[in-house]
């Protein structure tokens, strides 16, 4: 099967980026200067992301609320204009069929969900449809995601007004002369933004964000190894159909109204362990010594199998290696020594609190 | 003697003693090296065995054994500084020594012309 690409492939291919296949597309996983320095710039000053491989979506009319409270346990009602959410599709068992960001603008809702997933969310919605509601997937339309301390200064440099714009917010602005609708939001647990640009203007926008010396380019290596650090799961290692919100430690993402009616998919085996407490929970891990984990080692407690490694790798800025996983509940607090089993071969692993890098999120100034 | 595996491993033959490393593509490829399991002198591996396991931010390699022997000697060394360990270094960077018990295994590896062209 041939690979897609995105507008800014031979931007990519430019820059020195080293191209993979990742859920059909060809990305760059790193640029020359490798995973570790991209990941540690976007800690300490700005990393520029082409994330255009994840569908934007935008569902419109009368039925579009309905449509969207009937796979996910959000309140839609409640997103404001202007307000984005964190958001999941659920199966019957409550088990996570992907995850995504809703956001409300110009009376529309915009979804932007998982490139391995698009396919499936897009049927998924489509089966949903009725005559009062009209679906687009935004098939032009390019998305960068400018990550890290100093990506706000980087905006404001090219002229953008962020006054009041704050983390999980959405907004039209006018930039280098083109419209283009920006989420403060992100995966790499920094302040940061996502924005969406036409095909046409992609190239043009990464030349004049990366000309900002506080910016570097960064690939889905570096991606994956923030988002880890900051306990952001990734569908496919941390979320599947089998594994419920509550176990994947986003019960933020369970709206009030929503859990009060019990009124969404596996709503019942939710609650019971919202009330209850789930069988296993997602945590952080250290293991000891220079060696990292990977995803699928068993962890053991007292010879017993007590979870799993759901991603594993090096964490740049803790400069050691570093895990998520899931663990028996009487297992999940912060210290408890288990063993990781690495062909027979074990290694001592802590468990350890999330995120394991804390959130710089921007959520206004402190008063 | 320098021959390349298909796996990106040298080996330069010197007497009886190959010493063992991986070509520039090979640490070009990795990115970031965060970890290396060094085998034990005294150890005997076959070819084609897993030798050494270099570890890299995204995933582990191994590193496999052109050749059946008996590892002599590990460049223990150059676990001192794994960020030093480049592309441009890759030649000199040598994992382990191995005295080779048949020198008719480097019979089908290649040499730096047939390598390059692979990589290429």
């Amino acid at each position: 099967m041939e690979t897609l690409k995105t507008p800014l492939y031979d931007f990519h291919i430019d820059n020195g980026g080293r191209m993979v296949a990742f859920a059909g597309w060809d990305m760059p996983v790193q640029y020359t200067s490798g995973i570790k320095a991209e990941h540690i710039a976007t800690r300490r000053s700005c990393g520029l992301f082409d994330v255009s491989h994840m569908a934007q979506i935008t569902l419109e009319g009368a039925g579009a609320e309905a449509l969207l409270e009937n796979l996910t346990p959000t309140d839609i009602g409640a997103i404001a204009e202007g307000r984005v959410r964190y958001s999941l599709f659920l199966n019957a068992d409550g088990g996570i069929l992907d995850d995504l960001m809703i956001a409300r603008i110009n009376n529309s809702l915009q979804l932007v969900v998982n490139a391995s997933r698009a396919k499936h969310d897009i049927a998924l919605l489509r089966g949903y449809l009725d005559t009062t509601t009209v679906m687009s997937v935004l098939e032009n339309q390019a998305l960068l995601a400018l990550q890290g301390p100093a990506s706000s200064t980087v905006l404001e440099n090219l002229g953008l007004n962020l006054n009041g714009f704050t983390f999980m917010q959405i907004r039209q602005f006018e930039l280098l002369g083109s419209a283009v609708i920006i989420t403060r939001s992100g995966y790499t647990g920094e302040d940061g933004f996502e924005i969406s640009v036409p095909e046409v203007n992609a190239v043009r926008f990464a030349e004049a964000l990366l000309s900002d010396d506080n910016v570097v380019l960064a690939g889905l290596g570096a991606r994956d190894t923030l988002r880890m650090e900051a306990g952001l799961p990734l569908w496919g290692h941390e979320l599947d159909e089998s594994t419920t919100p509550v176990e994947a430690g986003l019960r933020f993402a369970l709206s009030k109204r929503r859990c009060d009616k019990a009124d969404f998919p596996g709503a019942s085996r939710i609650i019971n362990e919202l009330t209850n407490m789930p069988k296993r929970q997602l945590v952080g891990l250290l293991p000891e010594g220079g060696r990292p984990v990977r995803e699928g080692t068993e962890l053991l407690h007292n010879g017993q199998r007590v979870g799993h490694i759901s991603s594993g790798g090096f964490s740049p800025s803790l400069n050691r290696p570093a895990a998520l996983g899931f663990v028996a509940t009487p297992l999940a607090a912060a210290g408890t020594m288990l063993a990781a089993d690495n062909k027979g071969k074990q290694t001592p692993i802590a468990v350890a609190a999330l995120p394991l890098v804390p959130h710089r999120y921007f959520r206004g100034e402190k008063t | 003697m320098l021959r390349y595996t298909e796996d990106h491993e040298w080996i330069k033959l010197e007497g009886d003693t190959g010493t063992v490393g991986i070509s520039p593509h090979a640490v070009e490829q990795l990115g970031d090296i965060v970890f290396i399991e060094l085998p034990e002198v005294g150890a005997s591996v076959n070819k084609g065995a897993a030798a050494a396991v270099f570890e890299s931010v995204k995933a582990a390699s191994e590193i496999y054994s052109p050749a059946s022997g008996k590892i002599t000697d590990v460049n223990s060394g150059m676990l001192e500084d794994l960020t030093a360990i480049t592309a441009e270094n890759a030649m000199d960077n040598w994992i382990f020594k191995i005295k080779i018990n048949d020198e008719t295994d480097l019979d089908g590896l290649m040499d730096e012309e047939k390598y390059n062209a692979m990589i290429s």
